[in-house]
């Protein structure tokens, strides 16, 4: 393995955090906050620490495999996390770094899990920074540096495929540092649209940024304690059209742009997700129609739980754990579906969904008519059986890691209800779940192991899996295995 | 530039790589989804797996705004039909490979405008040339023309106590009447453009240039001048052996064709009626025996295995026969054989890479000072390019010892009218003169690349 690559990219991930890092600081200069030293502390680290990454260990060879690809981007976006939780403890508004790490981890993976009880006080370069996160880490960060830094490795696909999320990763250009940049340009074209759309409608400016990256990231963390539920009613219209958006495939809006619109409108995997947000919504209206005054209110109060819940980014305009069970079952069998492959949001994805249920269908046919052939077939094209195993085998792996994970967390003495969701939303980058860790609550409540565990959870959800496993498992450092 | 390659076998897979290091836009287009699966993982291409001949596929691959269109699959058909459908679709220019004999005889330039053809390659026939070329040089282990012919490029791998050995490039000039250029000098695996300073050792490998007549009274002067191989035995009945006996045999040299299969020996005889066909495995050394290799001026050795063409290479070298050139495609292999002592190693899709990069470029700026010739040297590692100068260059008619070239370039000459000039620093360059430079660790597009 090609250590001394590695580190180097290492270098590269830490100087452009600490590049990143100088928004919340112009933030906090802006306010006039005391929490600039904390960013000016860490950005100085941060450049010190890639600067000698990045000189001192020149690589000898420039080549890297799957393998290298993996490590690189597990390694990085757990380095990435443990510097960006230094400004938290260093300004002393989160003074338990364990804290601060599940606070950072919770951020980049565009969980939207929080810690934090009294979001209100705190200052604004904090809050913009924790929300910023998001947004660097709903693409990527890896896919950030493909865009920025010139000539990239042939083999640069084996991290584009390490860090975005989806069964296949496919390419929309022939060179991957293109792709990069036009997923990058979407990606702040829909930012600039949000903020304008956000600020236009009275959100005051700041808000407008926080939401807006905490929605195009499909994070969830915001400024307020009650998430976005004292917003008109135009706000949570646009933040639900929003977060439904970035959980679609990225690949459908650059099909947009080249005017491809019969390829966009024959994608499966849209009318798939379009399909279940709607049935979902006519589901919940439903069942809570008691609940609320009138019927606008109501369609407004289930489309924007089902668009947050689904697309897993996770703010609430009302406390969802006190609707009836079936409204809050849909929701928790939403949290497992997930957005769209090659979105910003987590999940199993809608694609490996459909393929799952094109394969049980394909089995049914063959125990019947044991001589019948099948192929299973995905947007129109046959999928090879390798990319259907590697999604059932990774339905095997997320339950898992899903049912050690839980194991672990239900060492808690909190209740059965809170621990399991706040596995699952934690494992698939939400945010809130029911009970105690439910919109109104946080996890505050657990112990320092059970941050650790679920920060663990969270990196693997939004890596899905595999990086991260392959960093802890020894016979990925060893010489030849 | 976006060039969609389709077909990614051995040639379209070397084409690929060549045009990716080049800095294109490259799609990979092959029916095949494993073999489009490794490629995207070596390369940075976009791969698509599908027909190129179907219209969707080819949307998919943005044949619209692609400016160059390679179609190298193994079927010559398809490879017409899928140009000419991209033509038709917008594509900038299109490349086919055609490698059937009966489709390039006369017919093809007909074929080539009907279909809207811009360039057709056939790697056999390039690979056969090459090896043609060797022949009339013997004691070259490549040989390259430019333009006209006017002026040409040999390597030679200096053998052991050769009197180069120790010499300085400027006692050689001073010793020897002959007016040529060592260009580029490869040893242990490193490519250098010497100077006057430069001291040669014996096991370089050293590139000349210069006039064909200088050439030939150089190596003469250094005794190297071998005769023009006259006798000589090819392995291996392949197409390669089929259209380089019929350029030997026109010249009147005697050739023996060694082949296992009798159906293609009696189609060969059919062919080739004035050349020895013999049914046999070649490596019977029994037979090579028989068929008098000890006799022999040159062995070329054209199976369709690189390992066997090597093995028998050695066995032929050990035999004393004058020349041996062994035909080897996988690169890591070709290395390997010459460390092994074999110099002389052709590899046709090598040649044909090359063809298709020099075609890009010159596609490429079309604008500027085009392109007219490309050679890649030393594995790659050099590259001998020769422009045609425009009337908009900027430095004409200034003395080179005025102007401040790159480092690692080199002019190796100018081809004015029909006079070819060796340049020293008070040499210029004048507008439509044809100019031929090395360089190695540049990508040059343009002449005025070269000066800093």
């Amino acid at each position: 393995m090609n250590r001394r690559m590695i580190l180097y990219m290492i270098g590269k991930i830490i100087m452009i955090e600490g590049a990143l890092l100088t928004l919340p600081l112009c933030v906090s200069l802006l306010y006039k906050e005391s929490c600039a030293a904390s960013f000016l502390i860490t950005i100085v680290l941060a450049l010190v620490a890639g600067f000698i990454l990045t000189r001192a260990v020149k690589p000898k060879k420039e080549v890297f495999y799957a393998k290298e690809g993996f490590v690189i981007v597990a390694l990085g976006w757990v380095v990435m996390s443990a510097i960006g939780a230094l400004p938290f403890t260093i300004s002393g508004e989160i003074p338990n770094y364990v804290d601060a790490f599940f606070e950072t981890v919770s951020g980049f993976t565009t969980t939207g899990a929080s810690i934090v009880a009294d979001v209100e006080a705190m200052s604004k370069g904090i809050l913009f920074w924790r929300s910023f996160t998001h947004w660097v880490g709903g693409m990527g960060v890896l896919v950030f540096i493909m865009a920025v830094v010139p000539n990239t490795s042939d083999r640069s696909i084996h991290i584009m495929r390490a860090e975005m999320p989806g069964p296949v990763v496919g390419k929309l250009v022939p060179k991957a540092s293109d792709t990069a940049k036009i997923l990058y340009k979407i990606y702040i074209g829909i930012t600039i649209l949000e903020v304008l759309l956000l600020s236009l409608g009275g959100m005051p400016i700041f808000e407008s940024f926080v939401h807006t990256f905490g929605t195009v990231g499909t994070g969830g963390l915001g400024v307020k304690a009650d998430s976005i539920a004292s917003y008109s009613p135009y706000l949570q219209w646009v933040i639900t059209v929003f977060m439904l958006i970035c959980g679609i495939n990225f690949n459908l809006f650059y099909l947009l742009l080249i005017k491809r619109f019969k390829s966009v409108f024959r994608s499966e995997e849209l009318w798939v997700y379009i399909g279940i947000v709607i049935a979902a919504i006519v589901a919940i209206s439903i069942n809570i129609y008691h609940m609320y005054g009138s019927l606008s209110e109501v369609i407004r109060q289930s489309a924007f739980q089902v668009a947050s819940i689904i697309t897993t980014t996770g703010y609430a305009t009302t406390d969802f754990n006190l609707w009836p069970g079936f409204s809050k079952a849909i929701l928790f069998v939403l949290m497992f579906i997930g957005g769209c492959a090659g979105s910003t949001a987590g999940g199993l994805k809608q694609s490996r969904l459909i393929l799952l249920f094109k394969m049980i269908k394909r089995e049914f046919r063959h125990m019947l008519h044991p001589r019948s052939v099948g192929v299973v077939k995905f947007e129109d094209k046959a999928v090879s059986d390798e990319t259907i195993n590697g999604v059932g085998i990774y339905l095997a792996i997320y339950c898992v890691c899903f049912f050690t994970i839980f194991l672990i967390v239900s060492l808690e003495t909190l209740d059965f209800e809170s621990n399991f969701s706040a596995v699952a939303a934690c494992f698939n980058n939400i945010g809130p779940g029911f009970n105690i860790v439910g919109p109104a609550g946080n996890y505050a409540g657990y112990s320092i192991l059970s941050k650790v565990v679920l920060s663990i959870a969270m990196l693997l959800g939004r890596l899905e899996i595999y990086p991260i496993l392959f960093l802890l498992s020894p016979t990925t450092w060893s010489k030849n295995k | 530039m976006k060039i969609i390659v389709v077909g990614c076998g051995k040639i379209g897979t070397t084409i690929i790589h060549n045009l990716v290091s080049e800095g294109h836009d490259v799609v990979a287009l092959d029916y095949n989804a494993e073999i489009i699966n490794d490629i995207t993982n070596m390369y940075d291409v976009m791969g698509i797996c599908g027909n190129a001949t179907d219209y969707e596929t080819l949307v998919e691959a943005g044949v619209k705004e692609s400016g160059l269109f390679v179609a190298v699959t193994s079927h010559d058909e398809l490879n017409m039909l899928s140009c000419r459908i991209a033509k038709k679709m917008g594509a900038g220019l299109t490349v086919a490979r055609i490698r059937n004999p009966e489709y390039n005889g006369q017919s093809l330039d007909f074929m080539c405008d009907v279909l809207d053809i811009s360039k057709s390659i056939n790697p056999e026939l390039l690979a056969a040339h090459e090896i043609f070329n060797i022949l009339k040089f013997p004691s070259a282990v490549k040989v390259e023309y430019f333009s006209r012919g006017n002026f040409e490029m040999i390597e030679l791998k200096l053998r052991d106590n050769s009197i180069l050995d120790g010499m300085s490039l400027m006692d050689l000039r001073n010793k020897y009447k002959s007016k040529v250029l060592i260009s580029a000098v490869q040893r242990d695996d490193k490519v250098v453009i010497p100077d006057g300073r430069f001291v040669l050792k014996s096991a370089d490998r050293i590139s000349i240039t210069a006039t064909p007549s200088e050439i030939q009274s150089f190596l003469n002067e250094l005794g190297l001048l071998q005769k023009k191989a006259r006798n000589i035995m090819i392995l291996g009945g392949s197409k390669i052996a089929y259209y380089l006996s019929k350029m030997l045999l026109n010249e009147g040299n005697t050739v023996k064709i060694i082949e296992q299969k009798r159906e293609r020996c009696l189609e060969l005889c059919d062919a080739l009626p004035n050349a020895v066909i013999i049914n046999g495995d070649g490596a019977e050394q029994e037979l090579l025996f028989e068929e008098g290799i000890t006799e022999l001026d040159a062995f070329v050795s054209l199976t369709g295995m690189d390992e066997e063409n090597i093995l028998i290479s050695i066995f032929a070298a050990s035999q004393n026969v004058p020349k041996v050139i062994s035909k080897v495609n996988r690169t890591e292999l070709a290395a390997m054989a010459e460390k092994l002592g074999l110099d002389t190693i052709v590899s046709p899709k090598d040649t044909t890479a090359n063809i298709i990069v020099r075609y890009a470029r010159a596609v490429e700026n079309s604008l500027g000072s085009s392109v007219e010739t490309l050679y890649k040297l030393m594995d790659g590692q050099a590259e001998a390019l020769e422009f045609n100068v425009r009337n908009d260059f900027e430095h004409i008619n200034i003395p080179f010892k005025d102007l401040e070239f790159k480092s690692n370039i080199l002019i190796a000459g100018i081809i004015r009218g029909k006079e070819s000039i060796i340049p020293g620093g008070n040499d210029y360059i004048l507008p439509g003169d044809n100019v031929i430079v090395l360089a190695s660790g540049h990508k040059l597009n343009d002449l005025s690349d070269i000066i800093k």
